[in-house]
C-alpha cells in the first residue's frame, strides 16, 4: 500500500500553521491552529477532522507542498470520521466504480482525458478540439473526487488499474505520451496526489487550459474578440496546481474576455457549495452561494465561467437567476471562434 | 345475443359496439398475470343516458356488465370473468365544470388524468389535482373507484377516494344517482353533512354500479418545486424519517423506494420529500424544517440528504412518474404486475423484508416503494414485478410471488389494495362476518340481478 509523503517534522517546525489560518471556513487563533497542527501529527482527534469542508485549499496555502489536506484526509479515514453521511459515502463508492466495461479504441495525440463525464463529449468539437482523441468513464476515473468523502483508500485502490487502463487501451497502442485533462482533478490527481502517495505516473499529463492556450495560439487569426467581462469560478481541484490559475487570464486575453476583479477569485475562491450538500451543511453552501453569485454580479460580469462541470452543475442556475450566463470554458472559446 | 348486439348498436351506434375477435381478445385481460376472460360485447357508451340504458338491457337479459376506465389496473378487475359487456368509459370524457373559487372539478367518468392535467395546467393554472404515478391514459373515476393515491395523497387528504366531493352513478336497476352536494343543490363541492352514499361505489370494484361523472377536489398549484432524497441504509429507520418528515407538514408528496438497480442504490432506501413553495424565502424554510426534522440522523452521519443534479429533479419531480413505467418494461415481453398493499407506516420494514424475501424464492425482479397517504396514516406500499409474457415460467413465478404477496400484508396487519380476485377471497376470509354478511346484503339490494362485474368480492365463486 503506498503511503502520503509527508514530513512532520516540517509541520512540526512551521511557524505560520497557513493550512488553518487561511483557511476560509475555520476561525482558529493561531494558538487553537498550533494545536490543531499538533494532534493532526499525533493522529488524533481534534476539531478541523469534523470542521473541514474539504476544499483542497490548505494544499495551496501550504509553503512548503508537505500536503496538509492529504494528511486530513488520512486522519479522518484513520479515526473513521465521516465528512460525508455513511450510505452516501458508501452509494458514492459503488456508483463511482470501474465498470470494467472499457472499450479499447484507437487514439491519436491529442488526447483529452474527460474524467467521468461523458455528458461533456459535446464540448470536444469545432476546429479548437475537433480534431482530439476522447476517452471518458468509470474505467479510467482518477477518483480524486474521494477525498471529500476521507477515502484515500478508495483512490489508492483504483488509481493503479485506471492508470493502467489509460496505458494499455489507449496511450500505448495510439503511440501517445501525454493526456491532455479536461478536468482539474484529473490534472491535479497525476501531478499532486499520486506524487505525493508514490504514484508512478507514465504518461505526461497536460492541463487543460495549457493545451487551449496553444490552441488558441495556433487559432489567433480567426479569434473574434467576444468583449466580455466575466467571473472566474475557481474549482476546488485547481487548488492543487495553483500555477495553472493564471493560464486562465491567458486564455480571456486571447478571445477578449475581462476576468472581473472580485473578492472571490484566485486564492479566496469560494468552494461552490455541492460538496458541503453532501456533508449535510446546507446553510453553508447556501451561503456561500449567494455570497460567490453576488460577489460575481458585482464585479461587473455577465458571465460567469466554469471548468469543472460539478461547479457547473451546482452553480449555473443560480448564476442564471441572477443574470449572469453560465457558461464552460471550451464553449466560451468555441464561441469565440464562432463554432 | 344478436338481439342484444342490436340494441346495444340502437343505444349507443354501430360503431361504439364490438364483436370483433381482436377487440375481444384485447378487452378480455390487462397487463398483469390474471388469467383473460373472453367479453361478448365491447361498448363505448357517450351518456349517462347510454349507460342507463345499457344497464337496464343488461339487467333484462341477466348479461354482465364490467365497467372499465383506462383498463390500467393490472389485477384483471376489468377482465370480464363471467364474459357480458366491457363497458368502456373512454368516451365520456368532457370536463364539465372547474371551480376556481370552492376548488373542485366535475368531470366524466372517462376523462383521463393526463386530459384532466393538461386542461388544467392551460385554462386554470392556479389549480392542480392530485395525479396518481400511472400512465396518463388511465381515468379519474378508475382511479378513485380503486381507492387510488397520487402526489397530493400526503398534504392533501389522503386517498383520492377521500378527495371525490360527489359523484353521479347509474344503479345496475338503471337509476341515476346523485351522490354528494351535487343530489340536493347544483354544485358539487362536498360530500358533507349529508349521508355519505358515495362509499356504496368506492372500492367495490365495480359491482355497485357504474360512475359516470365525478366531483373532485382541487388544490393550489405553486410556482416552486424541489425535491428532497433522503438516503438511509436501515430499514428500521424509516418509518421514524417519514413520522418525522411528515410530521413537519412541510411536503406535499412523500413517497419512498429500494431497489436492486442500479447497484448504487442497492441496500439503501430513499424518502422522497416534494416540497413546494410560492417565494424562493418560502421554500428556504421549507426545505429547512424538513431537514431539521432528521438532525439527529445526520448528525450520527447514519443517513442525509443525496446532492441531486437538476436533472434527476426534473425527473423525480414529474407527475405521473416515468420511471415505474420504465422499470414495467426492463424483462421486456410485455408483462407487469403491481401489487399494492395499504398499511400502516409502521409495516414498512416487514413489508420490505417479506418483499425481499418473496421476489428471491421466486426468482423475480422486483421494486419496491410506497406512498405515504394522509399525514402519515397509512402507506400504499408496492411491490413491482416485470415479466415476460412470452415465458411461461416466468408468470407462474410472477402469480405464486403475487399471492405471497398479498398474504404477506395480510400478515403485516396491512390489506391488499386493487387486488385480484384471489386476493380478494383472501381478504374476505379474514374479514369480521358481520362486516362480510353487509357487504353482500347491500350487493344484494343493489344489483339483485347479480350483472355488475360478478365474480369480485365473492366469497364462493
Amino acid at each position: 500500500m503506498t503511503e502520503l509523503r509527508w514530513n512532520p517534522d516540517i509541520c512540526a517546525a512551521c511557524e505560520t500553521v497557513d493550512c488553518l489560518e487561511k483557511c476560509q471556513y475555520v476561525r482558529y487563533s493561531p494558538e487553537q491552529a498550533r494545536g490543531e497542527r499538533d494532534r493532526l501529527i499525533r493522529g488524533e482527534e481534534t476539531a478541523i477532522l469534523t470542521d473541514c469542508v474539504t476544499c483542497y485549499a490548505c494544499e495551496e496555502y501550504c509553503p512548503h507542498h508537505n500536503h496538509p489536506f492529504y494528511l486530513i484526509v488520512e486522519r479522518q479515514e484513520e479515526l473513521g470520521i465521516h465528512p460525508v453521511p455513511k450510505p452516501i459515502e458508501k452509494s458514492q463508492v459503488l456508483m463511482m466504480g470501474p465498470k470494467g466495461r472499457i472499450v479499447p479504441e484507437a487514439v491519436r495525440t491529442p488526447v483529452i482525458n474527460l474524467c467521468y463525464f461523458p455528458m461533456m463529449k459535446g464540448a470536444i468539437r469545432g476546429r479548437l478540439l475537433g480534431d482530439a482523441s476522447v476517452i471518458v468513464g468509470s474505467d479510467i476515473f482518477c477518483n480524486l473526487m474521494f477525498l471529500h468523502f476521507a477515502r484515500n483508500s478508495t483512490i489508492r485502490e483504483r488509481l493503479p488499474q485506471m492508470i493502467r487502463n489509460i496505458m494499455t487501451h489507449y496511450l500505448t497502442p495510439g503511440g501517445v505520451d501525454e493526456l491532455v485533462c479536461y478536468h482539474d482533478e484529473c490534472y491535479g490527481t497525476y501531478t499532486s496526489w499520486a506524487p505525493a502517495f508514490g504514484i508512478d505516473v507514465p504518461f505526461r499529463p497536460v492541463h487543460f487550459f495549457d493545451f487551449l492556450n496553444r490552441r488558441l495560439e495556433a487559432l489567433a487569426g480567426q479569434i473574434k474578440p467576444l468583449g466580455l467581462k466575466a467571473a472566474y469560478q475557481r474549482p476546488c481541484s485547481n487548488r492543487l496546481c495553483p500555477e495553472t490559475d493564471a493560464w486562465v487570464d491567458a486564455i480571456f486575453e486571447k478571445i477578449g474576455v475581462e476576468r472581473t476583479e472580485r473578492e472571490f477569485d484566485h486564492g479566496n475562491a469560494l468552494c461552490c457549495g455541492g460538496v458541503m450538500e453532501a456533508q449535510q451543511r446546507f446553510e453553508l453552501a447556501e451561503s456561500n452561494r449567494e455570497r460567490n453569485i453576488a460577489d460575481m454580479k458585482a464585479s461587473g460580469a455577465t458571465m460567469a465561467v466554469f471548468n469543472c462541470p460539478f461547479c457547473f452543475f451546482t452553480l449555473a442556475e443560480k448564476a442564471a437567476q441572477a443574470g449572469l450566463m453560465p457558461v464552460m470554458m471550451s464553449d466560451l472559446c468555441h464561441m469565440a471562434l464562432g463554432d | 345475443m344478436n338481439d342484444i348486439h342490436d340494441e346495444l348498436v340502437r343505444i349507443v351506434g354501430a360503431a361504439y359496439v364490438s364483436r370483433a375477435e381482436e377487440e375481444l381478445y384485447l378487452y378480455g385481460r390487462d397487463q398483469g398475470v390474471q388469467p383473460p376472460g373472453r367479453p361478448d360485447y365491447v361498448v363505448l357508451p357517450a351518456t349517462t343516458e347510454e349507460v342507463r340504458r345499457i344497464v337496464l338491457l343488461a339487467g333484462e337479459n341477466g348479461v354482465p356488465v364490467v365497467p372499465m376506465g383506462g383498463g390500467l389496473v393490472l389485477s384483471g378487475l376489468t377482465v370480464p370473468l363471467k364474459g357480458g359487456i366491457v363497458l368502456d368509459m373512454k368516451r365520456m370524457n368532457r370536463i364539465l365544470e372547474v371551480n376556481e373559487l370552492s376548488h373542485y372539478c366535475v368531470v366524466e367518468a372517462g376523462t383521463t388524468q393526463g386530459a384532466l392535467q393538461a386542461y388544467l395546467a392551460r385554462r386554470h393554472p392556479a389549480l392542480k389535482h392530485s395525479v396518481p404515478d400511472a400512465p396518463p391514459v388511465a381515468t379519474i373515476a378508475g382511479n378513485v373507484a380503486i381507492h387510488g393515491s397520487g402526489h397530493l395523497s400526503q398534504s392533501e387528504g389522503g386517498f383520492h377516494s377521500e378527495m371525490v366531493t360527489g359523484l353521479e352513478v347509474v344503479l345496475p336497476t338503471g337509476e341515476v344517482c346523485r351522490l354528494g352536494s351535487c343530489s340536493t343543490v347544483d354544485k358539487w363541492f362536498s360530500r358533507a353533512p349529508l349521508p355519505d352514499l358515495a362509499g356504496l361505489f368506492l372500492g367495490w370494484n365495480g359491482t355497485t354500479g357504474v360512475i359516470t361523472k365525478v366531483g373532485m377536489k382541487l388544490f393550489p398549484s405553486f410556482p416552486l418545486k424541489d425535491v428532497l432524497m433522503f438516503m438511509t441504509e436501515d430499514i428500521d429507520a424509516v418509518p421514524e424519517v417519514i413520522s418525522r418528515i411528515v410530521s413537519t407538514e412541510m411536503g406535499e408528496d412523500i413517497t419512498f423506494f429500494v431497489t436492486p438497480k442500479p447497484a448504487y442504490f442497492d441496500g439503501f432506501q430513499m424518502t422522497n420529500v416534494h416540497i413546494v413553495a410560492r417565494t424562493p424565502r418560502e421554500m428556504k424554510l421549507r426545505q429547512a424544517l424538513v431537514r431539521e426534522s432528521v438532525q439527529p440522523y445526520l448528525d450520527r452521519k447514519e443517513a442525509g440528504f443525496l446532492p441531486l443534479p437538476a436533472h434527476m429533479k426534473v425527473n423525480l419531480l414529474a407527475a405521473p412518474q416515468k420511471s415505474l413505467s420504465e422499470f414495467a418494461d426492463i424483462r421486456k415481453g410485455g408483462g407487469f404486475e403491481y401489487v399494492g398493499s395499504i398499511m400502516p407506516v409502521e409495516s414498512i420494514p416487514g413489508a420490505y423484508r417479506a418483499g425481499l424475501g418473496i421476489a428471491a424464492r421466486n426468482g423475480v425482479t422486483y421494486s419496491m416503494g410506497a406512498r405515504v397517504v394522509g399525514r402519515g396514516h397509512a402507506v400504499m406500499f408496492y411491490y413491482a414485478f416485470p415479466f415476460n409474457r412470452a415465458d411461461e415460467a416466468e408468470l407462474q413465478s410472477v402469480r405464486h410471488a403475487l399471492e405471497a404477496a398479498n398474504r404477506a400484508a395480510l400478515d403485516l396487519g396491512g390489506i391488499p389494495w386493487k387486488t385480484e380476485v384471489a386476493g380478494q377471497r383472501m381478504i374476505l376470509a379474514r374479514m369480521d362476518p358481520a362486516t362480510v354478511a353487509l357487504m353482500e346484503r347491500l350487493r344484494a339490494l343493489l344489483d339483485p340481478n347479480g350483472i355488475m362485474n360478478p365474480g369480485n368480492w365473492e366469497v364462493a365463486p
